[in-house]
């Protein structure tokens, strides 16, 4: 007598693992968040439809979508670097705020002084090198004396907001101003808004926050694709994150890598900065990281560290951020706290829980073939 | 307390009993700042002066909580687009913004409260804080036993200095010999809204000797406030009359009146002679004033009123000159 | 329906299936396994048998086929139903609470109710009647981490059958063990036979099987290819089913055509972190074209020992001079330059050393050497290049599967071995560093390897072996230094001594 059991559950196939899977769980989440915002007593279709739309149903609102997914891909990258590396870096809001401080310095001091176009290149390079000397304090902290990396670039968060205060509310102020924010940059000091420069090439399009940074964002995802797997000391921090015995074995200095790894990703970090002040404020001010440094550790898990990864997972926290502003906006009773609940749910399910669906998938696959 | 309501009812008075030129169709909004509406101080008074026009007019109004500083321009350039007319930006984060939309819509009317922004179509509604806290620190002078004074600020910004200064100097004015004792809670907005926090820093000025204590901190107060109350010392509020948490203990509250700002704003449009400009609040204009009602009338002596309504008399008249802080970015003129 | 099983079969496995996406791990095995009695499964990694076992311990489930025991078929859904039939699974990495005590250990999983007074007491009386009935003594109060591996082994095998397995299920135990401490497990595994225990000995090491076990059966990829009764058997016939072909691991060596000392260490001493010496006066000599070997009980040093001489560790007293560079203390040196210098290594550790287990095998490949041409020109590594010369090492040194992009952890430890070894060699290295050239390998890599390592010696390189394999030591070496407690006790020709005199020199019975 023989049994024969049920086929075992095959993997899936890839088409599926990509696109379907990912379907899958959003969807999912669209149920759960449809069910608590029919609890509240609000048509949860009429909702969806405006968090979509919102998200990217005009010119504006795109706009904004990727101007929030410009600040997600920064910081995204700076955690999935620093990931790769095996370390966890959770200061990308702190060295945002200094990356900021560097390239507004820049643009305050030359503002008058140089022309734009070597302005701008070197005001990024300033908020490259402050974002990357932030984090190098708690990098060398982990190197050489062993204090570890969570808890530094933690603390660091909290230097960098005690000292852009005293900064902005003792030097910086514009005189004579309520606000505790700088003066205006100079105009030779401003990443041109996406508006602008679409208009002067005669595509007309609504006034966003969304302004050139995205390039050096998708710039950087390229960069930071290039460096961990096409070069040498890419491969060297893999090996590291991967593991530390390897690295030694293959003659990595690892207190060197931590160096680099850690500056790399707050320079990355740094450009929020770059985002924030001379593409939209133009003018440092406070608070402006807005916890994007914190969302930059959900957004790398969600795109597997890899930087094509990170870009989509930044697209879709970007439409959330933007469709979120918009369900507030035209639905009073969802508050912005049912928002942060909403945005959590699409979050957790398309993230933290993207294994859930797999098996009911594997099901369906395997009784399909 | 008379002379602010008298003030208050004559503002009222004068917008209700305006010419009526043809009642024009408003369509009000609010953006309120990031510590959000039910913020138990500033935001949530000018959500009571919203509430109260509301009620009376039945007019709705549209009202936005930004959970970052980027909302606050695409919020005040997505009311404008829907022509509600007129929108208020609560608090001095949305200068800036409000500088940019109001440029990209000058036929909407805007108010921004707590900052100034000079445009034809902006009013600007803007408080003597210090002139307020000037008249508590007065009464915290005459009813300290110990000549010690604490002040717990939110978070650190020239605003919250500005307090500070006022109240130090209605201090000296009273007892040059008193003491004040200065905390803020945080750097960062976190610090408005921290009651723990709050607690832990009154307390620690209460084992230094203080026992008056003035709560500059939003929600953050709550807790200075309470831990006034279990140490059996005086507390005084901020904002909106917070006499009622604690009855006995409260020694006063330091009046600012924002609900009054975006009630009158509405109530103008809705008269059609809604102004652009700056206004200032001051005692005065009834802007800011101290609270006295039965939960505090034990504790204020006919002679601090005295010694108070002096005071309150010579900074209206001028012969008292309160240093504002964020003149010179000093405590010192 | 098919005759009653005879009663003397514990267990039966009849047309077992079980596939793993592509990979057809195993392919209609039938099985029988004697009551009261030891049996051996023998296979090369990968031939099927720890997959087996796991079907029959409720780890997976068989595509097909039935499992029946003591006659009955029975549906295996998990670990705690086969704990259910009496069936137990001493894993190779014990699955053991190092900070807690023998009992605790015990009765983990086990506790019995919700304050663990009375479970611990129960335990307690049980465990004194296991220790008398099977003769397996142990301390049930000292902690897991104070005791030494053999004693942990006998641990695992307490807690299962603290459990009440009556079969139990053994993979590859002696892997971890001295050779003292496997012929005393050997001793305790003959009492449980005689006291009525069913044994299943999973290895790949055939003396093993020879010395202990009554029935065996040999695997080759995923079929039971023969099955004998030991007495009827030999290493000889065994190896050669496992592999498929004639298999000779002796080794025809010609004399050693001895060159300049490539290698020369003095007095080399290393402290570690506890203050621990781990090695102590070392003196090392090593010629261009001759193999020596390290032998001792694991831990007594020859880590630290190879960790001093690839440049991951600077030493804190005497000097090394490795092809004209002299490095001390105030001179260390770095695995970088020591690749320059031409010392390849071949590490202990292979899977967290010699690899990174997520990297694909072609990244794997370049390890230590990613900065160097061709792999890396302009700064940027180039990707074909480093593919092709993957490719190349797979063709020359005959890993399997022949995929550069595969990851590097799919592949069995033979052929990650061979990987590694092929990385070190290929650079024709002049001084040649190898630890455990064979652990965890199966037995046609062996052969492979081992022939590889005297070519290299015959190209004129220095070759150093760290292992604690004696039949290995002795079957490559052309010298043979014998550590103990951070010392070279001795050293040998591997033509004048036996594995019985290795072993008392690496007891420290000769230490001077």
């Amino acid at each position: 007598m023989t049994v024969r059991r049920r086929t075992a559950l095959g993997p899936l196939p890839a088409w599926a693992e990509i696109v379907v899977l990912p379907l899958v769980n959003i969807a999912l989440a669209f149920v759960v968040v449809g069910v608590i915002v029919a609890i509240i007593g609000i048509d949860p279709f009429h909702a969806l439809r405006l968090l979509v739309l919102g998200a990217i149903g005009s010119s504006e609102s795109i706009g904004y979508t990727l101007y929030y997914a410009t600040n997600f891909m920064f910081t995204g990258l700076a955690v999935a670097v620093a990931f790769h590396a095996g370390l966890f870096n959770i200061g990308g809001e702190g060295q945002a705020y200094i990356g900021g401080l560097g390239c507004g310095l820049a643009v305050l001091a030359l503002g008058d002084v140089v022309p734009g176009w070597f302005l701008v290149p070197l005001a990024i390079a300033a908020a490259a090198l402050f974002g990357a000397g932030w984090a190098a304090v708690p990098a060398w902290l982990q190197a050489w004396r062993g204090s570890h990396i969570v808890i530094t670039t933690i603390m660091f968060n909290f230097i960098a907001s005690a000292l852009m205060v005293y900064l902005m509310v003792n030097v910086l102020i514009a005189p004579g101003s309520m606000t505790p924010a700088s003066r205006a940059f100079a105009a030779s000091g401003w990443i041109p808004s996406m508006h602008d420069v679409l208009r002067a090439a005669g595509i007309p399009i609504a006034a966003s926050a969304l302004n050139l940074s995205i390039v050096l964002a998708l710039l950087c995802c390229f960069a930071v694709w290039v460096f961990l797997w096409h070069t040498p000391g890419g491969y060297a921090l893999r090996t590291m994150g991967h593991s530390p015995e390897a690295a030694v074995y293959a003659g990595t200095n690892l207190k060197r890598t931590t160096m680099v790894a850690m500056c790399f990703s707050g320079a990355l970090a740094g450009f929020v900065g770059v985002n924030e002040l001379m593409g939209v404020h133009h003018r440092i001010v406070l608070d402006f990281p807005a916890g994007y440094g914190f969302a930059g550790i959900a957004v790398a898990l969600m795109g597997r560290n890899h930087p094509l990864g990170v870009m989509l997972a930044a697209l879709l926290f970007g439409a959330l951020q933007q469709g979120g502003t918009e369900l507030a906006f035209e639905i009073p009773s969802i508050t912005r706290e049912m928002v942060v609940v909403i945005q959590g749910l699409i979050i957790l399910f398309s993230g933290a829980l993207v294994h859930l669906p797999r098996p009911w998938l594997q099901y369906l696959f395997a009784s399909r073939y | 307390m008379k002379r602010w309501l008298g003030s208050a009812i004559t503002l009222i008075a004068m917008s209700v009993l305006a010419p009526v030129q043809a009642q024009t169709v408003v369509k009000p909004a609010v953006v309120y700042s990031t510590g959000g509406k039910f913020d138990k101080s500033f935001n949530e008074g000018v959500s009571a002066g919203v509430e109260r026009f509301k009620k009376e007019t039945s007019i709705p109004v549209a009202e936005f909580e930004p959970s970052n500083e980027t909302q606050f321009e695409q919020a005040l350039r997505r009311f404008a687009q829907r022509s509600q007319d007129p929108i208020i930006a609560v608090g001095f984060s949305q200068a800036v913004a409000l500088d940019k939309v109001a440029r990209e819509f000058p036929n909407i009317h805007f108010t921004i409260i707590d900052s100034v922004v000079d445009l034809p179509n902006v009013q600007s509604v803007v408080f003597k804080e210090q002139e307020g806290s000037f008249l508590v620190g007065v009464l915290a002078a005459l009813a300290s036993k110990t000549g010690k004074i604490g002040f717990v600020g939110g978070m650190d910004i020239p605003l919250v200095r500005r307090f500070q200064c006022g109240f130090e100097q209605g201090i000296k004015y009273a007892n040059p010999n008193a003491e004040l004792i200065t905390n803020m809670t945080g750097t960062t907005p976190a610090a408005w809204n921290d009651p723990g926090r709050g607690a832990e820093l009154a307390k620690g000025q209460f084992d230094r000797g203080v026992d008056v204590v003035y709560a500059a901190a939003g929600s953050t107060g709550i807790g200075i406030l309470q831990a006034a109350k279990d140490r059996g010392k005086l507390g005084i509020g901020v904002d909106s009359n917070q006499n009622h948490l604690h009855p006995g203990t409260m020694l006063t509250s330091m009046l600012k009146r924002v609900d009054l700002a975006a009630y009158n704003s509405f109530k103008a449009a809705q008269a059609g002679d809604w102004k652009g400009g700056t206004q200032v609040l001051g005692l005065k204009e009834g802007g800011v004033d101290w609270a006295l009602d039965k939960d505090n009338e034990k504790l204020v002596t006919p002679d601090m009123k005295l010694r108070v309504d002096a005071a309150k008399a010579g900074i209206v008249s001028g012969t008292i000159v309160v240093h504002d802080y964020m003149s010179n970015n000093s405590c010192k003129p | 329906m098919q005759a009653l099983t005879p009663t003397a079969a514990a267990i039966e496995l009849r047309e077992i299936e079980k596939s793993f996406g592509t990979v057809h791990a195993v392919r209609g095995v039938s099985l029988r396994i004697e009551k009261g009695a030891i049996t051996g499964i023998v296979g090369e990694n990968g031939a099927g048998k720890s997959t087996l076992m796991s079907i029959l311990y409720g780890l997976y489930r068989a595509d097909a086929g039935e499992i029946r025991v003591d006659g009955r078929p029975v549906a295996m859904a998990s670990s705690r139903e086969a704990l259910g039939h009496g069936i137990g699974m001493v894993h190779q990495h014990f699955m053991l609470v190092d900070t807690f005590t023998v009992l605790e250990n015990l009765v983990l999983g086990a506790e019995g109710g919700p304050l663990l007074a009375g479970g611990l007491e129960a335990a307690r009386a049980e465990l004194a009647r296991l220790a008398r009935e099977y003769g397996l003594s142990v301390d049930p109060d000292a902690r897991i981490a104070d005791l030494s591996v053999g004693e942990q082994q006998r641990v695992e095998i307490l807690k299962v059958l603290f459990r009440g397995a009556r079969i139990l299920i053994l993979d590859e135990p002696s892997a971890v063990l001295t050779p003292q401490e496997t012929d005393r497990l050997f001793g305790v595994l003959a009492s449980l036979r005689e006291r009525g225990v069913t044994v299943v000995l999973i290895t790949h090491k055939l003396r093993e099987i020879v010395a202990v076990t009554d029935h065996v059966c040999v695997m080759r990829r995923g079929r039971v290819v023969a099955e004998r009764r030991t007495a009827d058997t030999n290493v000889e016939e065994l190896a050669e089913l496992m592999v498929g072909r004639k298999v000779r691991l002796d080794l025809d060596k010609i004399p050693p055509r001895l060159g300049e000392v490539l290698l020369r260490a003095e007095h080399l001493s290393l402290v570690d972190g506890r203050g621990v010496r781990r090695l102590d006066d070392v003196g090392i000599e090593l010629r261009a074209g001759e193999i020596v070997g390290i032998a001792g009980v694991s831990g007594n040093g020859q880590s630290e020992l190879l960790q001093v001489l690839s440049g991951i560790r600077a030493p804190d007293g005497g000097r090394l001079t490795v092809c004209g560079r002299v490095i001390d203390a105030d001179h260390p040196g770095d695995p970088a330059e020591m690749r320059d210098l031409g010392v390849a290594h071949v590490p202990e550790d292979r899977l967290r050393q010699g690899m990174v287990a997520a990297f694909e095998a072609s990244e794997t490949s370049i390890l230590g050497y990613q900065g160097r041409a061709p792999f890396t020109s302009y700064y940027l590594l180039d990707g074909p290049a480093v593919v092709a010369h993957c490719a190349d090492l797979m063709e020359r040194y005959d890993v399997r599967p022949r995929l550069p992009t595969l990851g590097s952890s799919l592949f069995s430890g033979g052929n990650q071995q061979k990987l590694v070894l092929a990385r070190e060699i290929a650079r024709q290295p002049r001084v040649l560093l190898v630890g455990q050239p064979t652990r965890g390998v199966d037995i046609g890599a062996i052969e492979f390897i081992r022939r590889e390592l005297v070519k290299a010696r015959d190209a004129g390189c220095a070759v150093l072996v760290v292992s604690v394999e004696l039949e290995e030591i002795l079957s490559l070496s052309d010298r043979i230094l014998v550590m103990f407690a951070g010392r070279i006790v001795g050293e040998v020709e591997p033509g004048e001594t036996n594995e019985p005199a290795l072993g008392l020199l690496m007891a420290g019975a000769a230490a001077a």
